[in-house]
C-alpha cells in the first residue's frame, strides 16, 4: 500500500485519541477519574453542568417488606398492560376467525357492535397500566432526589465578540459605503420575492364573470321539483306546510343556491299577509316561495313553525316571518329571504316566473350592485 | 492502541466499548450528559403543555393511518359499502371513503375516533396550558417570544381542527363549510375575490375538500412542527420557571434531573394521555358521520354545533345584532364580518400582545423566573377572569339552542342572555376576582402574623376563651409572627406543618416498623427544609426586594 500512502489524507491518522478538549479533561486525569466511584462521577458531571444534588431520599431498603410490596405492585401493572395488549390482539385478529365477525350490519350479532369498544378498552387499559406502572415505579422504587441547577443570563463576552464578528463582516463587505449596490440588492430582493409568490396568482379568478353570485338556475317556466324529482300542483300540500323545491334542471337538487321553500299559507295567514313592496304578485294563491339559503351565513333555513309563521335558521337562530315577505324578526340576519315569483304552467304544475330578482345567500361587499 | 486499552477508566464491558465507539465518531457524551442532568421543576401544572405535545404525537400517528384510506375528492359516487341505511345514496368520494374507513377497515373506526378525541384534547390542553401561563405570569420577560409562539400554535391548532373536521364532507361539516364560505365572502372589498381564490369559484365547487386536505395534512402540520420545535428549544434554553419556595431563586431551578426521575414521569404521562385517548376512541362515540348523512346544501339538522373550540365563534355570531353597515355607492359591510373576522382577530391580537401591554402598563421590564401566585397580582388575575367570562358566555351561546331545548327556555331569551351577559358578566367577574384575591392575600398575611388555627380552645384565668394559634416561625414580644410573605403557598392547616404523622404503609397488615417511620420523619424534618430555613426560608433570592418577588407595579393591596 505504498502508493496510496503518498496521497494526502491516506497516511498517518491518529489511532489514539486526539488532543483533549481542555477544561475538565485537563483537570481530571483518567487515573483520577478511575479512582472515583459511580456516584461520585455522576455528581462530578452534574456539578460540571451547574447541577447540585441537594438531598437524596433513598428508595426503599433492598429486601425490605416495603420494597417487595412496591416491586410487586409495579410488576402487576406491567403484567396487566401485557395482558390487555394480548386481549387487543385477540379481539383484533380473532374476530371473523374464531370469534364472531366484526363487520357491522343492521341486525348483525352484538359482537360487531362491541368490536370497536373492546379494542379501545383493551388498548386504553394497556396504555394506562403502563403509565400507572411507571408512576408507581418513580414514586415507590426510585430514590427521591432534589437537585438545583444554576440559571445563567447571556454572557457579556459572547455578546461583544459576536457583535464584533458580525460588524467586521459587514465592514469588509463594504455595503454601507456602496449605496448603489445596496439599493440594487434591496430592489432585487423585492422583485425576487414577488416572483416567488407570483405563481399563487393561479388561484385568482374573477368572481364577476357571468355574475354567478347574482343568478341561480331558476328562470321563466322552470318547474319546481321535489327532492325526488316530482313536480308539484297547487293542492298537493296541506295549508301550513312547507316543501323544499329545486329547479327542474340537471343536478338542480345539489345546487348550493337554488334550494327554495314552497310554503302553503293557512287561510288566516293569507289574510294577514303583507308582501314586500312590488312583490305582491310573486305568490300564487295561498302559495309563497322563498329562498332556503339564509341571508346571514348561508345555512339552509330549515325549521318552520307554522303556528307563528316563523322560519328559523338552525345555525345562528335568525328568524324570518313568512307572512311579511320573510323579513328577519330576530337574530343576526339583516335581509329578508329573497322571494321566488311563481305561477302555474298549462299542465297545472308550479313553475318560476323568473329568476330571483336579487342575489340569494349571505351578504357581501358589493351585493347591492349585482 | 495498546496504550488506550491499558489506560485507566477504559471500558471493560461490551456495552461500554460500544458506547466508546459511538462517542468516538459522534462526540455525544457531553451533550447527552448535559441533557440527562437538566433539572425540571416539580409541579403538576407544568405538565399541561406536555399533554398538548403528547396529543399532537397521537394526532400525527393516527392521522397518518387515516390517510391510507381517505380520498379527498368531491367526485359524486354511489355508496355500496356495508352500512345498509346509506346504500345507493349519492355522496362525495370523501364521505364514501370516510364511511369506508369507519365500517370496512378493521379497527379503522377506533383510529378515526382516537384522532378526533386527541384533537379535542390537543386544543383543550393548549388552552389550559395558556391559562396557567397567564395567571402565573410565566409570559413575562424573557419569555414573551415563547408566549407569542404559543398563541400562534393555538390559532394553528384551531385551523387544524376546522380543516380536519371538514374533511369527511358530511352534513354537519358541510354546514360549517358553508359558514366559512359566508365568512370569507363577508370580507370588505376583497370578499368575493377571496372566496373565488379559496373555493376556486362559487360555493361549493369541487376543489375545497382537496385544498383543505393538503392544508390539514401538510401545510399546517409542517408549520406546527417547526413552531413546536422552536417552542421547546427556547424553553430548554431559557430553562423552566418555578414557583417561589424553599431554596428557589430567580437564578436557579429546583427539581428533578431529567434522568431517571423526570423521564420516568414524562413517559408515564405520555402513556396515560395515549391510554385515555384510546379508551375514549373505543368507548365514547364521536362524530358518527353515518348518522348525519352526506352533505347537501339544501339540508341541515337542528342542533348543529362545531367542535368545542370553535363554539365561541359560533356564539359570537349568534349574539351579534343584525347590523349591516351600508356605505355610499351601495357597498355593504355584512354583520357577519364583525363577530367572526374582527372579533376573533381582536381576541387573538390582544392575547398575543398581552405581555407587551402588561409590560407597558406596569413598567416592569425585569427578567422573571419565579412565578407569581394569581392572588398576588389581582389586576392581572381579574383581567384574566374577565376575559374567560366573556369567552365562556360566547361559548355557552354557541350551544344556546341546545340549552333552550333541554331546559325548555325561550331561544330568544337565551340569545338576549348572551347579548347582555357578555357585556355585564365580565366586569362583574373582574370585581369578584379582585375581592377574592385581596381576601386570599389578607388571609395569608393573617396566618403569617397570628399562626395557624389549631382548633384548641383555651380558657384564660379571666374567663375569656381564646383559640390557640401555632406560629409558623419566630415571634416578637407580642406573639406576632415575623416571617415575611415570600410569594409561596402558606400552610394553613396543622397537618401541612407536620401536625399528623404519616400513615404506616400496608393494606392488610403493616409492612413498616412504626419506629422506623418515626425516625425517618425526624430525619426529614432535619433535611432540606431545616437546612434552608437557616437562610431565610421563603424569599425570591433578591434581598433588595425585601424577599418578595417583583411587585410588578401592580396596585398594592392594603395590608394589615
Amino acid at each position: 500500500m505504498t502508493t496510496t500512502d503518498r496521497n494526502p489524507g491516506s497516511a498517518g491518522g491518529d489511532r489514539a485519541s486526539g488532543p483533549s478538549h481542555g477544561g475538565p479533561d485537563d483537570e481530571y486525569t483518567p487515573a483520577q477519574l478511575a479512582a472515583m466511584d459511580r456516584t461520585e462521577l455522576d455528581r462530578l458531571g452534574a456539578r460540571y453542568d451547574g447541577v447540585e444534588v441537594l438531598h437524596v431520599e433513598p428508595g426503599p431498603v433492598p429486601g425490605s417488606a416495603l420494597e417487595k410490596q412496591a416491586t410487586r405492585q409495579v410488576t402487576m401493572w406491567f403484567a396487566l398492560a401485557g395482558v390487555f395488549a394480548v386481549a387487543f390482539l385477540v379481539v383484533y385478529a380473532g374476530s371473523g376467525w374464531f370469534l364472531p365477525d366484526w363487520e357491522w350490519e343492521v341486525g348483525a350479532a352484538p359482537w360487531s357492535a362491541l368490536f370497536t369498544p373492546l379494542l379501545g378498552l383493551a388498548m386504553g387499559l394497556s396504555l394506562l397500566c403502563i403509565g400507572i406502572g411507571l408512576v408507581q415505579y418513580v414514586k415507590k422504587l426510585l430514590p427521591h432526589e432534589t437537585a438545583v441547577q444554576d440559571k445563567h443570563d447571556g454572557s457579556h463576552f459572547d455578546r461583544v465578540t459576536t457583535g464584533a464578528t458580525l460588524m467586521s463582516g459587514l465592514d469588509k463587505s463594504g455595503l454601507p459605503r456602496r449605496k448603489l449596490l445596496l439599493g440594487t440588492i434591496g430592489g432585487m430582493g423585492v422583485a425576487f420575492g414577488a416572483m416567488l409568490i407570483a405563481p399563487l396568482g393561479g388561484l385568482i379568478k374573477n368572481p364577476n364573470t357571468g355574475n354567478p353570485l347574482g343568478t341561480t338556475s331558476w328562470a321563466e317556466g322552470v318547474r319546481l321539483l321535489r327532492d325526488d324529482g316530482t313536480p308539484i300542483r297547487p293542492g298537493d300540500q296541506q295549508p301550513g306546510s312547507l316543501e323544499t323545491v329545486f329547479p327542474a334542471v340537471a343536478g338542480g337538487n345539489f345546487q348550493a343556491d337554488a334550494a327554495t321553500m314552497l310554503i302553503r299559507l293557512r287561510p288566516e295567514q293569507q289574510l294577514s299577509e303583507e308582501p314586500r313592496e312590488g312583490q305582491s304578485d310573486f305568490s300564487y294563491g295561498d302559495y309563497v316561495a322563498y329562498s332556503k339559503i339564509c341571508t346571514h351565513a348561508g345555512c339552509p333555513v330549515g325549521l318552520y313553525e307554522q303556528e307563528t309563521g316563523r322560519i328559523l335558521c338552525p345555525c345562528h337562530q335568525s328568524q324570518f316571518l313568512v307572512t311579511q315577505g320573510a323579513k328577519p324578526v330576530f337574530g343576526p340576519a339583516t335581509r329578508p329571504l329573497p322571494q321566488l315569483p311563481i305561477t302555474v304552467d298549462d299542465e297545472g304544475y308550479f313553475v318560476a316566473r323568473s329568476d330571483y330578482i336579487e342575489a340569494v345567500g349571505p351578504t357581501y361587499w358589493n351585493r347591492e350592485r349585482i | 492502541m495498546a496504550t488506550t486499552t491499558a489506560a485507566p477508566g477504559a471500558p471493560t464491558t461490551k456495552i461500554g466499548q460500544a458506547a466508546l465507539e459511538v462517542d468516538d465518531r459522534l462526540i455525544v457524551a457531553g451533550p447527552l450528559r448535559r441533557t440527562l442532568n437538566k433539572v425540571f421543576p416539580d409541579h403538576w401544572s407544568f405538565l399541561l403543555g406536555e399533554i398538548a405535545l403528547y396529543a399532537f404525537m397521537i394526532l400525527l400517528v393516527s392521522g397518518t393511518y387515516l390517510t391510507f384510506f381517505y380520498d379527498a375528492s368531491m367526485e359524486e359516487v354511489v355508496y355500496e359499502g356495508v352500512y345498509a341505511p346509506l346504500r345507493g345514496v349519492e355522496m362525495s368520494a370523501a364521505y364514501e371513503s370516510t364511511l369506508g374507513l369507519s365500517f370496512d377497515v378493521r379497527g379503522g373506526l377506533l383510529i378515526r375516533q382516537i384522532h378526533h378525541w386527541a384533537a379535542l384534547l390537543f386544543v383543550a390542553a393548549i388552552v389550559i396550558h395558556l391559562i396557567r401561563i397567564f395567571f402565573t405570569g410565566a409570559f413575562r420577560r424573557p419569555r414573551e417570544t415563547n408566549w407569542l409562539i404559543g398563541v400562534v400554535l393555538l390559532v394553528l391548532a384551531l385551523l387544524m381542527g376546522v380543516t380536519g373536521y371538514s374533511l369527511p364532507d358530511d352534513l354537519l361539516s358541510g354546514t360549517g363549510l358553508r359558514i366559512i364560505s359566508a365568512i370569507i365572502l363577508s370580507l370588505p372589498v376583497i370578499g368575493t375575490w377571496a372566496h373565488w381564490a379559496v373555493f376556486n369559484g362559487d360555493y361549493v365547487g369541487t376543489e375545497i375538500i382537496g385544498r383543505f386536505y393538503i392544508a390539514h395534512v401538510l401545510i399546517i402540520p409542517a408549520i406546527l412542527l417547526a413552531l413546536i420545535a422552536a417552542h421547546l428549544l427556547i424553553l430548554v434554553k431559557q430553562k423552566h420557571t418555578q414557583f417561589p419556595g424553599a431554596g428557589r431563586t430567580e437564578h436557579n431551578v429546583v427539581g428533578n434531573r431529567l434522568f431517571p426521575t423526570f423521564a420516568g414521569k414524562a413517559t408515564a404521562l405520555l402513556f396515560i394521555v395515549f391510554g385515555l385517548c384510546a379508551a375514549l376512541g373505543g368507548l365514547v362515540q364521536i362524530n358518527p358521520i353515518w348518522l348525519w348523512g352526506p352533505y347537501n346544501p339544501a339540508q341541515v339538522s337542528a342542533g348543529s354545533q362545531p367542535d368545542w373550540y370553535i363554539g365561541f365563534l359560533d356564539g359570537s355570531t349568534r349574539l351579534f345584532p343584525a347590523w349591516d353597515i351600508n356605505l355610499p355607492g351601495d357597498y355593504t359591510i355584512p354583520a357577519l364580518f364583525w363577530p367572526t373576522v374582527v372579533g376573533a382577530g381582536l381576541m387573538f391580537t390582544v392575547l398575543a400582545l398581552y405581555p407587551m401591554i402588561e409590560r407597558k402598563l406596569t413598567g416592569d421590564t425585569a427578567s422573571h423566573h419565579l412565578l407569581q401566585r394569581p392572588r398576588d397580582v389581582p389586576v392581572r388575575t381579574s383581567v384574566g377572569a374577565m376575559a374567560l367570562t366573556f369567552y365562556v358566555v360566547l361559548w355557552i351561546s354557541g350551544g344556546n339552542d341546545l340549552i333552550a331545548d333541554k331546559f325548555d327556555i325561550s331561544l330568544n331569551a337565551m340569545t338576549w342572555f348572551g347579548r347582555i351577559g357578555c357585556l355585564v358578566l365580565p366586569p362583574f367577574a373582574y370585581w369578584m376576582t379582585y375581592r377574592l384575591c385581596l381576601g386570599l392575600q389578607r388571609h395569608d398575611r393573617e396566618v403569617l402574623e397570628h399562626g395557624i388555627e389549631t382548633g384548641v380552645i383555651r380558657r384564660l384565668p379571666s374567663g375569656e376563651f381564646i383559640e390557640v394559634h401555632q406560629p409558623l416561625g419566630p415571634v416578637d414580644e407580642h406573639g406576632h409572627g415575623q416571617l415575611a410573605y415570600g410569594g409561596a403557598s402558606v400552610p394553613k392547616k396543622m397537618n401541612q406543618v407536620g401536625g399528623a404523622r404519616r400513615a404506616i404503609k400496608g393494606f392488610f397488615k403493616p409492612i413498616e416498623e412504626p419506629a422506623e417511620v418515626q425516625r425517618q420523619a425526624e430525619l426529614e424534618a432535619r433535611g432540606l427544609e431545616a437546612e434552608q430555613s437557616d437562610r431565610q426560608t421563603i424569599s425570591s433570592g433578591r434581598p433588595s426586594e425585601g424577599g418578595r418577588p417583583s411587585e410588578g407595579g401592580r396596585p398594592q393591596a392594603p395590608r394589615d
